[in-house]
């Protein structure tokens, strides 16, 4: 409870934050945890309008699909699946780690590395697969 | 030095009383969210772009209408007790109040407005 303890002459020490470390990618793929974690919080406003949008009304339903087939749009549909793609990878490599397993420096990198290089990979192939399923693409 | 008793120290409670409730339900959740996204992303692909008759006609189906209904609840708590994580993590006084209270209203906003159209679609409204 840091707001009712009264000031000290000479404050606490702090352990050892983000400006001191050199960055790591297990830190840095926890950060991008939390960041696209957030990112989903305010994208979930994305599916609730979709679902809103058809039940209101055929022609606030167009319009919607409209702006989300707009290039805009796109981009951000692309970031959303990304960033729930990222979210998962991250979420099944704690549910590992839960266990106590993966824990040695060796896995940690392994998987921290799979994370992002898998969430691009399994991104670019939704999308891959939409672009072929709406003749996008030739 | 600690000043609870064993008893209430087995029952894991902790101090604040929620924090290991607060764990597992954020795993619990997850593991569902896994299960419930991987099948509406299916169906996200094959409905974006797609009229309204189409839409409804795939909601009309109750396992649909259901696995989205259940993937907005597991959905909207698990963003609820995440961000309360980093609200509490990053904001101090009381603005986190405010926050914390602004949270559960937006999960909220979220988790009935969806589940609403989801039924209203899926009555054929």
């Amino acid at each position: 409870m840091a707001g009712v303890t009264p000031e000290r002459a000479r404050p606490r020490p702090l352990s050892p934050h983000l400006q001191i470390y050199r960055p790591q990618i297990n830190m840095v793929m926890s950060i991008v945890h939390r960041i696209t974690g957030v990112g989903l919080y305010v994208g979930s406003l994305l599916l609730a309008w979709w679902l809103f949008a058809a039940a209101t009304s055929p022609s606030y339903f167009e319009f919607v699909n409209g702006l989300f087939a707009t290039w805009p749009g796109m981009i951000i549909l692309v970031g959303f699946s990304w960033a729930l793609i990222h979210h998962a990878l991250g979420g099944l490599r704690h549910f590992l780690w839960d266990t106590g397993a993966g824990l040695d420096i060796g896995t940690v990198d392994l998987l921290s590395w799979g994370s992002i290089v898998l969430s691009v990979l399994l991104t670019a192939g939704l999308w891959l697969y939409i672009a072929c399923e709406r003749g996008w693409v030739q | 030095m600690a000043m609870t008793t064993p008893l209430k120290r087995a029952r894991g409670l902790g101090s604040a009383h929620e924090g290991p409730g607060h764990f597992v339900k954020q795993r619990v959740t997850a593991a569902a969210n896994l299960i419930l996204f991987a099948f509406a992303l299916g169906l996200l692909v094959a409905l974006a772009g797609a009229d309204l008759a189409t839409v409804k006609a795939s909601l009309a189906h109750p396992l649909v209408a259901v696995a989205l209904i259940a993937l907005i609840v597991s959905m909207t708590v698990h963003m609820r007790i995440g961000m309360q994580v980093v609200i509490e993590d990053y904001v101090h006084g009381g603005t986190k109040a405010l926050l914390l209270l602004a949270n559960t209203f937006f999960a909220a906003a979220i988790a009935v407005v969806s589940i609403f159209a989801v039924l209203k679609l899926s009555f054929g409204g």
